[in-house]
């Protein structure tokens, strides 16, 4: 059984910057002309996520979101969407797949630079179910390059 | 108010810690904890009782056969059933509001007919129908709600004006906490020959219940809702409505002649509860039974309608918080929102607290989309809470909303 105090996981967990993403996301909106979307939802706590991307020779040029759920799954896309742009296709899956690593506690995940702002979710690895709130955006990233716009 | 701290006694799951904390259980509309008297009767039966009923031709079998069929009767004399033959016992609300649109919906309704729901129901008590009306062809009218989450009684006798061939609502709403004018209603849909089922999930665990002085055709309810066993239920009928009703499942046990090429059918309830049941679920249920009754269903009502008015009070102190629901009676249910702290991020601060509250839509999504809301949290008392689970869930709140930047009111 957990004994730590509460106070220091949840402040991990609720950071300025995450609350910040999460009350002044970044990239909300739709695409013109978008060349992949996809619609994802969490059913279980009713988190959705509408990603639009626009790429050209398989470069991100530029990326959108409509959502509507909690602190992690919002701040999350916020996140992604800023780290996306100029980034190639399978730039942005290895980012999807070190996202994953430090959701599942992977230290080494949880320091690379590359993920940027997102390293403040390293402590979302803490709270199990909330895990599939940070992943939202990035499942449904690896799904629209699953499907045409 | 009930001696809260003196059934918590008899619980053994809220002896425990979570997070280091005294474990604060208010998830009650989603599931209750049990107490040492069910667990118990479950371990007895397997210890002393286990066989397969009705089959067997010996002693052991006989006495678990005796075992089930007093599990009849006693939720049925609980709920003041018509007869123990219209106890049908099924996994719970779900199954039993499938069990009518399945059987009874599918041999009666015909295209162009109507099927009269309520905006604050369960998808338990949507889902089925919306299939059942798809299959046949049916409309599904939906009533509407108040502002205060009432079921808009208006909008309920228009609705009624299409001359639905059922009429189906919840007695409590499981997100809001209203206790719907149920006896009024059913006699409003049966004035135009419409037939009622209610879905009794929230309110038999927690106010006193007699199907025979509602009137209603069906009633369905939970086990697991009111101190008994997962997968256990059932459905409450007026015995000559089952009577007529074809089967729902096919198998074992709801037969009386099988031929090659059709069968028979067993008497009510046995037609409907095919292959072998839930016994220790039925037995269970009855063990949590003699605890409520002990306590008496007039006590609990008392005691869970003080907690919600004094969760509602000291809630609406905290800036920002928004309760949902009916302000006079309501039962023991509190939905709310708090500025724009996600409900889901409430429960987690809650959890490390020791707290446990429900996120989400609540398995009513189209009650949701009217208030305007993705989700709620929300708190349901049962007769261990008291008054200090309540300060304890108000002062978590408040925590949560400072580490959100909202000012400790
Ligand atoms: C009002 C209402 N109806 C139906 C249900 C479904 O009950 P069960 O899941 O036990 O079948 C519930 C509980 O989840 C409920 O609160």
């Amino acid at each position: 059984m957990d004994t730590s105090p509460p106070e220091p996981k949840l402040s991990a967990l609720y950071q300025e910057l995450i609350l910040d993403h999460y009350r002044r996301p970044r990239n909300k909106g739709t695409l013109e002309h978008p060349t992949y979307a996809v619609s994802l939802n969490n059913p279980l706590c009713g988190d959705e996520i509408d990603l639009q991307l626009l790429v050209e020779d398989a470069v991100i040029r530029d990326v959108r979101f409509v959502g509507r759920g909690c602190s992690i799954s919002q701040a999350s896309a916020s996140m992604m969407t800023h780290l996306l742009k100029e980034k190639s296709v399978p730039q942005a899956l290895t980012l999807a797949g070190r996202m994953s690593a430090m959701m599942q506690g992977d230290d080494a995940a949880a320091k690379d630079k590359a993920l940027g702002d997102l390293r403040a979710l390293a402590g979302v690895a803490k709270f199990p179910v909330r895990i599939k709130c940070a992943l939202l955006p990035w499942n449904a990233l690896t799904d629209a390059f699953k499907s045409r716009a | 108010m009930i001696d809260a701290a003196r059934c918590r006694a008899d619980f053994p799951l809220l002896q425990g810690q979570e997070h280091g904390h005294r474990l604060v259980y208010l998830d009650n509309a989603a599931t209750t904890q049990k107490p040492q008297a069910v667990l118990d009767a479950i371990l007895d039966y397997y210890r002393t009782t286990n066989a397969n009923v009705h089959r067997g031709a010996y002693g052991l079998a006989i006495r678990a056969t005796e075992a089930y069929e007093a599990a009849r009767e006693r939720v049925a004399r609980f709920l003041n059933a018509w007869a123990p033959e219209g106890v049908v016992f099924t996994r719970g609300t779900t199954e039993a509001i499938n069990l009518v649109a399945g059987a009874y919906g599918r041999a009666n309704l015909r295209q162009g007919d109507t099927v009269v729901v309520t905006a604050m129901d369960h998808h338990s008590n949507l889902v089925p129908w919306q299939i059942l009306c798809q299959e046949k062809g049916a409309a599904l009218r939906m009533v509407e709600i108040t502002e205060d989450g009432r079921i808009d009684l208006s909008d309920f006798g228009q609705a009624l004006e299409r001359q639905p061939k059922i009429v189906a609502f919840p007695y409590v709403s499981n997100s809001l906490g209203t206790v719907n004018p149920a006896a009024q209603l059913i006699r409003l849909a049966h004035a135009v020959g419409a037939v009622v089922v209610v879905d009794g999930a929230q309110s038999t665990p927690h106010l006193k219940v007699d199907v025979q002085a509602l009137d209603c055709d069906f009633y369905a309810c939970s086990g697991h809702k009111m101190l008994g066993p997962m997968g256990s239920g059932a459905l409450v009928a007026k015995p000559a409505l089952l009577e007529v009703m074809p089967p729902y499942h096919g198998g074992g046990e709801m037969i009386s002649k099988v031929w090659d090429d059709h069968s028979t059918y067993n008497t009510i309830p046995h037609k409907f509860e095919a292959g072998t049941p839930n016994v220790e679920g039925a037995v269970g249920l009855a063990a949590a039974i003699d605890y409520l009754e002990r306590i008496g269903l007039d006590a609990i009502a008392e005691h869970e309608q003080a907690l919600a008015k004094a969760a509602i009070e000291r809630l609406s102190q905290i800036d920002g918080v928004v309760v949902y629901g009916p302000r006079g009676h309501r039962a023991g249910v509190v939905s709310f929102t708090y500025g724009d702290v996600h409900p889901h991020d409430i429960a987690t601060i809650l959890d490390q607290d020791g707290i446990c509250i429900r996120a989400g839509h609540h398995c009513t999504q189209p009650l949701m989309r009217r208030l305007n809301v993705a989700a709620t949290a929300r708190a349901s008392f049962y007769l261990y809470n008291d008054l200090e689970d309540v300060e304890a869930l108000a002062t978590s709140l408040v925590k949560a909303g400072a580490l959100f930047g909202y000012v400790p009111a």
